[in-house]
Order: structure tokens, then sequence, then C-alpha cells
């Protein structure tokens, strides 16, 4: 028992403890790194006061969250309004367990990893759906309704374009999703599978509720949708969750269609061994930037989507797309067609 | 070790399914089935059986239920009126439950059911998901073909029923998109006023 416990147990949770600390900073950093982005692109300096150079504002900002008060409103579900943000940051911390990092450097190698992924995301709506009703009020409410037929569409066509990446490397696995990319930076997925690279990244957008997908909270329309009643620490939670999904998204999107942890020189004569000294968590880092990057882009640039707007995309552009173009993958893994697609898949009866 | 694990599942999973049944408020009923759901898949985790677990998860935890609880929190449920018919449905739901009960001792009973009967399979080096897809689209690959397209007409069936065409509002993209600034706005030039005195600037 003893030994069950210094083996396997200590050392697994000193890594959750890594991970999560790790990516508590960054979400912490997203949130400077969002407002110091818009504000760029929108002519402004952005947060500049706190710390040399606005570097301390987030620290500042969770501070300030901790020591406000959290109102619990009278007439609502107290357990439910209490359990709500529990829910919601669950899944986002639990998906992290699979998730390589480079190569052996994963928590859990599980061989239905991608799956897990996948299952687990889609827990995290269940968050937002009791937040909404527990405070028993109207905007709240609809945002919650709001975001249930949202996520459970995207998560359709997202789950479709993860299966045309399974098709291509005949895993489950993330690592070895990441090791069938060997080759180049041509052999990363996001080329052979790029209708099902947008999709996916698209719906990871919708998914997680942001910019301009996100009518959940909506403003304008419904004051903060599903957190309105919400105040304090509680808040915070929720902010937390939807930050670490963020990257969540990023980085298994750098995972699953631009090689991971492989560097991107692979295959080019000197280039090749003049950065092969960077370590390929370095390499994996700068991909998840540049897709988190992508998404204040967006979120600067485009105005929020009318709710009809956001389902006729996911029902009738998206899951008809991802359709089609699995078809003409499986075909081209089936016959062989093609630079990228030589790893035969053994069909034998048993 | 193991054992325990399955003891504390189990008795969460038993927990969560009375509390199902119990609960008078629908919304936490549902939420009580997520709980169910959730440990039944662990059970299943312990079983090696990966891929059930997992979409068992993503289907009924990710999907199903979410759709259940969207239109059970739209339902404004009156508790006093769900009370009262207890006494007068008592005498069915007692001969639904024992035939229930009957049939599952007709399948579940020792004679058919023991570790001699089914014996634990050994473990294989193959993945879970591996033997599941080779299976499905091999051996039974004409049952999973036929279950698909039942379902596909389903699907079909349930949206010719509540689509009633021309009497919805709807906005017709293609249209949107062709409109152009000439066909919405019109400029007019117009003479600038005049002060009434005809002095200085109007």
């Amino acid at each position: 028992m003893l030994d069950l416990l210094t083996q396997h147990l200590l050392p697994n949770i000193g890594k959750i403890l890594l991970i999560v600390a790790i990516l508590m900073l960054a979400v912490a950093y997203l949130t400077l790194a969002e407002r110091k982005v818009i504000g760029y692109i929108q002519m402004r300096i952005g947060p500049n006061r706190v710390g040399p150079r606005g570097l301390l504002q987030p620290i500042a900002d969770g501070l300030k969250l901790l020591l406000k008060e959290i109102i619990l409103p009278t007439r609502s579900n107290l357990y439910l309004f209490v359990l709500a943000p529990v829910l919601a940051i669950g899944p986002a911390l639990a998906a992290w367990a699979v998730i390589p990092f480079d190569a052996g450097m994963v928590l859990a190698d599980i061989n239905a990893g991608l799956l897990y992924v996948l299952a687990i995301t889609s827990m995290g709506v269940y968050g937002i759906v009791i937040a909404g009703w527990a405070s028993n009020s109207r905007y709240a409410f609809l945002g919650a309704m709001r975001s249930a037929a949202q996520v459970v569409s995207y998560e359709i066509a997202m789950g479709f374009a993860l299966v045309g990446v399974l098709i291509a490397a005949g895993s489950l696995n993330l690592s070895e999703i990441v090791m069938a990319q060997q080759g180049g930076i041509f052999y990363w997925y996001w080329l052979p599978l790029l209708p099902l690279f947008v999709v996916y990244f698209v719906s990871g957008v919708a998914e997680t509720n942001r910019a301009p997908f996100d009518i959940a909270e909506g403003e304008s329309e419904i004051v903060a949708g599903f957190h309105v009643e919400y105040s304090g620490m509680a808040f915070a939670i929720f902010f937390l969750a939807e930050y670490a999904d963020m990257i969540l998204i990023s980085i298994l999107a750098a995972t699953l269609f631009m090689g991971g942890w492989l560097s991107p020189f692979e295959g080019i004569p000197v280039l090749e061994s003049m950065f092969a000294w960077v370590p390929g968590l370095v390499w994996l880092l700068l991909k998840t930037s540049m897709f988190l990057f992508i998404y204040l882009w967006i979120r600067a640039t485009f105005p929020r989507y009318r709710y009809d707007q956001v389902m006729r995309l996911g029902w009738k552009v998206f899951i008809p797309v991802t359709l089609v173009w699995l078809v003409i993958i499986s075909t081209m893994q089936v016959f062989d067609i093609g630079p990228w697609f030589n790893n035969i898949v053994e069909v034998t009866s048993p | 070790m193991e054992k325990l694990l399955f003891y504390f599942f189990a008795g969460i999973l038993l927990f969560a399914a009375t509390m199902v049944i119990t609960v008078r408020n629908p919304v936490r009923a549902a939420l009580f089935l997520v709980l169910a759901f959730f440990t039944s898949a662990a059970i299943w985790l312990m079983l090696e059986a990966e891929f059930l677990a997992i979409s068992l998860v993503l289907v009924y935890v990710g999907a199903v239920l979410v759709l259940f609880l969207f239109v059970v929190m739209m339902l404004d449920i009156d508790t006093s009126a769900l009370k009262e018919g207890f006494t007068r449905y008592l005498p069915l739901g007692l001969l639904v439950a024992v035939l229930i009960v009957l049939e599952l001792i007709a399948v579940l009973g020792a004679a058919n059911f023991g570790l001699d009967q089914v014996p634990v399979p050994e473990g294989s080096d193959e993945s879970n998901t591996k033997t599941l897809g080779r299976l499905l689209y091999t051996v039974y690959v004409y049952p999973f073909e036929i279950a698909s397209v039942i379902l596909t007409v389903a699907i079909v069936a349930a949206i010719t029923l509540t689509l009633r065409p021309n009497k919805r509002k709807t906005q017709d993209p293609a249209e949107q998109v062709k409109v152009r600034s000439k066909d919405r706005v019109r400029l007019v030039k117009m003479a600038s006023e005049k002060r009434q005195d005809g002095k200085g600037k109007p």
C-alpha cells in the first residue's frame, strides 16, 4: 500500500499540480494578452498601470475578485448555484490529462485519448446550463438555453473533424497522432485535412462560447447571459474555465493538425540541424500561442453572430463539409492515394 | 484496491439511481441521472471497456441529457399534481415492477449469468476500440448498417412530423447576400434651406 502511494500516487499528484499551476498562470496572463492585443488592434495601449508595462495587472484582478463578496440570490437554487462553477472548471482541467507536451511527456498515455478529450469537454456545458437555471433569472436562463443548443450543435461538427484526424492517423492516442504527422510541415494534417482543420478551429471557438459565437453571454441582448448573478470568485471560476478551455482547444489544434511537438523545419537541410536543439515543448507552445492569438484577433475583428446564423453555420455548413471530407479521406486512405496516406490500414477479418 | 473502487462506484450509482426516481424536482432528477451515467461509465472503465465507457459519457452525458435538461428546464411542472395520482396508479405500477423483476431474474439469474456461464474475458493486447471497430464492420456489418438506416428513418420521420414549412418566418441567406445598398438606401439631393430674414448663414 505504501509502495503504491510513493510509486504512483505521489508523482502523479505532483505532475497534476504542476500542470494545473502552470495552466492557471497561463490563464492569468492570457487575460492580460487579450487586453493588450485587442488594445493594440484598436489603437489603444491597454492596461499599463500595475507593474512594469502592466505585467502585474492579472495578479491585481485576481486579488480583487478574491476579496469581493459572493452574492447568493435569495430565490436561487443554492446547491446548484454553488455547484455550477465547479462543474464548469472540472472538465476544463480534467481534459489536460491526456495532452502530450513532448515525446513521452504526458500524464496519462491512454489509447482512447481523443475520445476522452471529446467526452470530457462535452461535460463542460453542464456548468453553464446549471448556472443559468439555478440563478432563477430570465437573462441567465436565456443564456443557458442558447449555450446548450449551441454547444450540442457544434460538438457534432467538431467530432466529425476529429474522426477525420483519426482516420488519417489510424489511432486515437494523441502521441501516436503526432508521430503519424512526421516528415515536415507539409505532412502535418492542416494541409491534407484543411477543411476539417478550419471546421475544427471554428467549432472550437463556438464550443468555448467566445466571440463571435458568444451568444450565451450576449451582453447587448441578455446582459451577461448565464453568469449575470455570479460575483467575486464564483464569477472568476467561470472565467478561468473559459480561458482554460481556450488554451485546451488551441493546444489540441496544434497537436492534431500542426504536428504537436514536431519541429516545423523537419526535412529542410540546413534549418533542421540549426534548430535541432530547440525542445519539442517550445514548438508546441509556440503553435498553441499562435492559435490563441487567432482567438483574440477574431474577437477584435468580427461582430457577434445572430442566433439563427450560428445555428445555420453549424448544421447546414459545417456538418455537410465534414461529412463530404470524411468520405474523401476514407477513399484516399483505403486506396492509398496521394503523398500523405501511405500508412495502409490493415483490414483483416477475425 | 480494485474491489474497494468498485464498491465505491457501485454505491454512488445505486444512490444516484434511487435519487432519480425519488427526487421531486425534475431538473435535479435529470442531474442525478447524469451522475448515474457517469459512475456506470467509471465501472465500465474498470472492466477495461474503455470505448463503451467513454462513448457513454460522450453520447448520453454530453448530448442526450443536455437536450433532456433543455426540455425539463422549460417545463413548468406542478409538483402537487404529481403527488395526486399515486394511489390510483399504484396497482399498475406494482404489476409492471413485478414483471420487470421476473424478466431480470430470467435473464440475469445465477443459472445463466454466473461466472461459469460468462467467463471473464482474457486480457488482450489489442485496444478495445480497435477490436470493436473491426467486429462491427466485418462480422456484424449488416445488423450495424440496418440499425443505422432505422435511426436515419427515425430522424427523417421526427423532422417531417415537426417541420411545418410556409408557416415559419425565416430568412433566406442567399437573398440577404444579394442585397446591394442601392436597393435599400436612396440618396436625395436637396437645396439647403434659406434663412427667413435673408441675412447671414442659414
